[in-house]
C-alpha cells in the first residue's frame, strides 16, 4: 500500500475526464493530474458516439435559439442558467477540437460543416462522417499525450473517493493488472465516468457504462440529481442495440411501420412536422405506441420499425454515413443502400448524474464531475442529441478550470489518514478475491436489468416501478453474498465486475426510487397513470442521497432566467 | 432463434497459478447472430468466471477487444461465430507480452503512438476567438484515411518486423505521425521526423503488407509507412545540405 500524490485526481479519461485534464494544467501549469481510468483514456465510451456535436455556428443561429431549443428539449427541467452558460462556451470548445486536430467535416467553404440533429431548431450540429465520438475522443487524447503533467494510471479502478475533514482529497485505486491498491492523492478530485446504461439489459452503452462515479460520489454522501430521466434512443439495432445515429435522420432519413407508413407523419404523436427529426423521447414513445397497436414488424428480438435512408443514395451514405452502413451491413446484414433497417426504442444515456453547479462543483469541496455522470442540469427531462458530446468539453474544461483553481489554494490531503482509507479499501479488495458466497455475478447482473427494464421502461406506471423497487433493494441485500471463484491478484477481471454490479445496484436503486415518487409525465419519465406534466407539483429537480439504512430522496429547485415555461409541443 | 454447440479453445495462462500457458476448452451454446466476443462473456458469465479478456463498446470501435481468431488477429466483436467451422481457437495478440489469459501489455504500444507526436504542431498557435482552420474537402481527404485507427493494436499482432524487432515504431503509430504530416493545420512533420528516421522507425519495415490486410478499419498502415518512408526521404535531402556544410 503505498501513496501517490498529484494535485488534481481525474477518474476516467474519455471526453469530459481528457477535456478536463488538458484545461486543469493549461489553466495552472504547475499542476499535476493523475488521470485514473478503468480502461486505456481512447477505449472511454465517448468513442462510439456518432452523430456530432452541437454548437451554434451559422447566421441562421443564435444562442438563444440553441439554448431554447435545449430548455425545451428538457421539457423545462434544466436550469436555465446553466443552459445560457454551456450554449455560450459551446462554439469556442468546438473550434479548440478543431485546432487540436478534430477531421470535423466541412463545407464548400472550408468550414466545419454542420448538419440537422433532432429537436434542434436550425443545423447546428457539427460532425466528423458519422464517427464523431471516436474523432473527438482520439484527438482529445493524442493532444493529451504533449502534456507531461498530465500522468496517466490506465486500468486502475477507483473504489472510493478519500475524504478528509469533509473535502475530497483523492481516491483509492488498484492497479486492475497487479491488484495492488494505491491511495491516490491530491487537493482535487473530478470524476468524468460515464452514464450508467448497463443498468438495463438493452442498451446502447459499452460494458463499462456502469455508474462507477455516480456510485462513489453517491456513497461520499453527494446527492443524485434526476436519476429518474433515462433516455430511450429510437434506433437502436434489436438484440445487440448498437445506435443507429441520429444522423441517419438529420440527413433525411425515415422510420416506418409494417403498413409503409411514416408514422410520426400519419399519426398525431405531438412532435408535428418536426417527424422524424422529433426528440428522441417522443420519437421512442411513438414506436412503443406503433407496436402496441400492431403496426411493428415482429422479430427474434421483439418488435421493431424500419428505418428507411435508400432514398438518400449510396454517394451521400458512403459520405455521411458509412459507419452506419457498415455497422448495419456487418451485425444485422442489411446494407441500408437497398434494404431498410430494423430499429427499435434502446437504452442510450442517463439525464440524471452527480449533482453539480456550472463549474462542475459538488456539495462535496473539492469533489467535481462532469460529462454524463454529472448533473449540470442542462438535459432536465430529456436531452437533445447531439448535445452530450458539447456537454463533455464544455463543462469538462470547466471544472477541469475550476478543480485547478481549488487545488492551488488548498492545501494536500494527509498521507497518514489516505493510506487508512486505503487500507481499508485493501481490506475489502482482499475479501471479495474468491470470496464465498451462493450467489452468482451474471445471475443478480441479469435479475437487475430485468427489474430496470420492467419498472423503468419507456412507459412506467406506479405497481411495476414499486415492484421494479423491491427487487433492486431485495437484489442488493442478495448481493452482499456473492460467491468469486478467482482468487488472482492479476487482472482478476471477475473482481471488477463485482465492483461494478455493486455501482449498478446503488445507481439502479436511486433511479427507480427517483421515478417511482414523480407523479407526473416529463420527458424521458413518462407514466400511464399520470399522463400530463404536473408544473405545479413537480417542477423540481429529485436528488437521492445515501443513508446506510436507505437512500433518501428530497428535492430541489430548478433555475429559471428568461424563458417561461410552455407546453412542450413541436 | 437456433442455439449451436461450438468448441472454443482458449489460451488460458494465470502467472503464479498456470506454469506456461494451457489451452482449455468450452462448449457454447451460441445464437446464430453471436460474435466470438459473445462467447468467451458467456463463457465468463455461466462456465467459467475466471477467464480475462478486454471489451467494451462491442461495435468495432473502442479497440479493447482484439486477440487471434484461429490464428488471425481480430476484433472478437466483428468476428461472427457462424463464419468459423469446427473448434474456434482464441488467443492473446502475438507481438505482446501476456498479462493474463488473453489480455496483453500494451504500454509500449501506447508509448510508440506518444513517441511520434500525435498531435497538431504550429509555430503559432491561432487563438480560439478567430474561428477554425479553413480546411477544404480535398485537404481532409489527404489524411482521413489515416485518422480512422482505433488503436486495437491488430496491425502490430501481424507484424513480421516486430515478432524480431520488438523496438520498431510500427505500423499505427507510422499512420498516426503521417496523418498529422499530411493535416493542412500541421506544422510538425519536420519535428516528427526525428523518430521517423531513426533505425527503428520507417525504414525498419520490410513492407509484409500484413498490417493492412489485418486492419480491421481499412486505414491501410502499410501504404502510410510506404508514404511516411517518401516523405522521410524528402525530409532527409532539405535537411542534409546543412549537415553537410555547417
Amino acid at each position: 500500500m503505498d501513496a501517490i500524490r498529484h494535485d488534481i485526481i481525474l477518474v476516467g479519461g474519455g471526453g469530459a475526464g481528457l477535456r478536463a485534464a488538458i484545461a486543469a494544467v493549461e489553466a495552472n501549469p504547475k499542476l499535476s493530474v493523475a488521470c485514473v481510468s478503468k480502461l486505456y483514456p481512447m477505449r472511454s465510451h465517448t468513442v462510439s458516439a456518432e452523430g456530432g456535436a452541437a454548437a451554434c455556428a451559422r447566421d441562421d443561429d443564435s444562442l438563444d435559439l440553441h439554448a431554447y431549443d435545449t430548455l425545451k428539449g428538457s421539457d423545462f427541467l434544466a436550469d436555465q442558467d446553466c443552459v445560457e452558460i454551456f450554449v455560450n462556451d459551446a462554439p469556442k470548445e468546438l473550434t479548440q477540437l478543431e485546432h487540436w486536430g478534430c477531421p470535423w467535416s466541412r463545407e464548400k467553404d472550408g468550414r466545419a460543416a454542420v448538419r440537422f440533429f433532432g429537436g434542434m431548431t436550425v443545423k447546428r450540429t457539427w460532425y466528423a462522417t458519422d464517427k464523431t465520438g471516436f474523432h473527438m475522443l482520439h484527438a482529445l487524447f493524442q493532444t493529451s499525450l504533449k502534456y507531461d503533467r498530465i500522468v496517466r494510471y490506465d486500468e486502475y479502478f477507483a473504489t472510493k473517493i478519500l475524504v478528509e475533514n469533509g473535502r475530497a482529497v483523492g481516491v483509492a485505486a488498484f492497479d486492475i493488472r497487479t491488484g495492488k491498491m494505491h491511495a491516490v492523492l491530491g487537493r482535487a478530485v473530478i470524476l468524468c465516468t460515464g452514464g450508467a446504461g448497463r443498468i438495463f439489459p438493452f442498451t446502447t452503452n459499452a460494458s463499462v457504462k456502469t455508474g462507477d462515479g455516480m456510485a462513489l460520489a453517491y456513497r461520499a454522501g453527494v446527492g443524485l440529481k434526476d436519476m429518474e430521466f433515462v433516455q430511450y434512443h429510437p434506433t437502436g439495432l434489436p438484440g445487440t442495440g448498437i445506435l443507429m445515429t441520429e444522423a441517419s435522420r438529420g440527413e433525411g432519413g425515415y422510420l416506418k411501420n409494417n403498413k409503409g407508413e411514416r408514422f410520426l407523419v400519419t399519426y398525431d404523436y405531438g412532435v408535428g412536422n418536426k417527424a422524424e427529426l422529433g426528440p428522441r423521447d417522443m420519437v421512442s414513445r411513438a414506436e412503443m405506441r406503433e407496436f402496441q397497436a400492431g403496426r411493428g414488424f415482429k422479430g427474434p428480438y421483439g418488435d421493431y420499425v424500419h428505418l428507411e435512408l435508400m432514398h438518400l443514395g449510396e454517394e451521400k451514405i458512403d459520405k455521411r454515413l458509412p459507419f452506419v452502413r457498415e455497422l448495419a451491413k456487418n451485425y444485422v446484414g442489411v446494407d441500408p443502400v437497398w434494404q431498410p433497417i430494423p430499429v427499435r426504442p434502446v437504452v442510450h444515456y442517463m439525464m440524471g448524474g452527480v449533482d453539480t453547479d456550472s463549474h462542475g462543483a459538488t456539495e462535496m469541496p473539492g469533489l467535481y464531475a462532469a460529462g454524463e455522470c454529472a448533473c449540470v442540469s442542462i438535459n432536465g427531462a430529456n436531452r437533445l442529441g447531439s448535445n452530450s458530446l458539447t456537454e463533455c468539453l464544455v463543462f469538462g474544461a470547466r471544472s477541469g478550470r475550476a478543480a485547478a483553481q481549488f487545488a492551488a489554494g488548498s492545501s494536500a490531503g494527509s498521507e497518514t489518514a489516505a493510506l487508512e482509507q486505503g487500507r481499508s479499501e485493501e481490506a475489502r479488495l482482499a475479501k471479495l478475491r474468491g470470496k464465498h458466497g451462493g450467489e452468482k455475478i451474471a445471475q443478480i447482473r441479469r435479475e437487475l436489468t430485468h427489474a430496470m427494464e420492467s419498472g423503468c421502461g419507456v412507459f412506467r406506471e406506479e405497481e411495476s416501478m414499486r415492484a421494479a423497487l423491491d427487487t433492486v433493494v431485495q437484489l442488493k441485500g442478495r448481493y452482499a453474498d456473492i460467491g468469486l471463484s478467482d482468487t488472482s491478484q492479476i487482472f482478476n477481471t471477475e473482481v471488477v465486475q463485482a465492483l461494478e454490479l455493486g455501482n449498478m445496484i446503488d445507481v439502479a436503486e436511486a433511479v427507480v426510487l427517483a421515478a417511482a415518487d414523480r407523479r407526473e409525465s416529463r420527458g424521458a419519465h413518462t407514466r400511464t397513470d399520470y399522463p400530463t406534466r404536473d408544473d405545479k407539483q413537480w417542477w423540481k429537480h429529485s436528488l437521492v442521497k445515501f443513508a446506510p439504512d436507505g437512500p433518501r430522496l428530497t428535492y430541489k429547485p430548478v433555475v429559471k432566467t428568461r424563458w417561461e415555461l410552455e407546453e412542450r409541443k413541436y | 432463434m437456433e442455439l449451436r454447440k461450438v468448441k472454443f479453445e482458449v489460451l488460458r495462462y494465470r502467472p503464479g497459478q498456470d506454469v506456461e500457458p494451457v489451452f482449455e476448452t468450452y462448449e457454447v451454446d451460441c445464437m446464430e447472430d453471436w460474435v466470438v466476443l459473445d462467447a468467451l462473456n458467456a463463457i465468463k458469465d455461466d462456465i467459467d468466471p475466471t477467464l480475462s479478456h478486454r471489451w467494451s463498446c462491442r461495435m468495432g470501435v473502442c479497440g479493447s477487444c482484439g486477440m487471434l481468431v484461429n490464428g488471425r488477429p481480430v476484433l472478437t466483436c466483428a468476428a461472427f461465430v457462424r463464419n468459423y467451422e469446427g473448434t474456434i481457437r482464441v488467443e492473446p495478440l502475438s507481438n505482446f507480452p501476456v498479462v493474463r489469459d488473453l489480455v496483453v501489455e500494451l504500454d509500449s504500444f501506447i508509448e510508440k503512438i506518444r513517441s511520434v507526436k500525435p498531435w497538431i504542431i504550429r509555430k503559432i498557435e491561432k487563438d480560439v476567438s478567430e474561428g477554425e482552420y479553413l480546411q477544404s474537402a480535398a485537404q481532409l481527404e489527404e489524411f482521413k484515411q489515416f485518422s480512422m485507427c482505433i488503436n486495437c493494436a491488430l496491425c502490430y499482432a501481424a507484424c513480421p518486423v516486430l515478432a524480431n524487432e520488438p523496438e520498431f515504431v510500427g505500423p499505427a503509430a507510422i499512420a498516426l505521425a503521417h496523418r498529422y504530416n499530411l493535416d493542412s493545420r500541421d506544422e510538425g512533420n519536420a519535428e516528427r521526423y526525428e523518430r521517423l528516421v531513426q533505425g527503428d522507425g520507417v525504414w525498419a519495415c520490410s513492407y509484409a503488407n500484413e498490417c493492412s490486410q489485418v486492419c480491421p478499419k481499412h486505414v491501410d498502415p502499410a501504404m502510410a509507412v510506404n508514404q511516411a518512408k517518401l516523405n522521410t526521404a524528402l525530409q532527409w535531402t532539405k535537411i542534409l545540405p546543412k549537415r553537410s556544410f555547417t
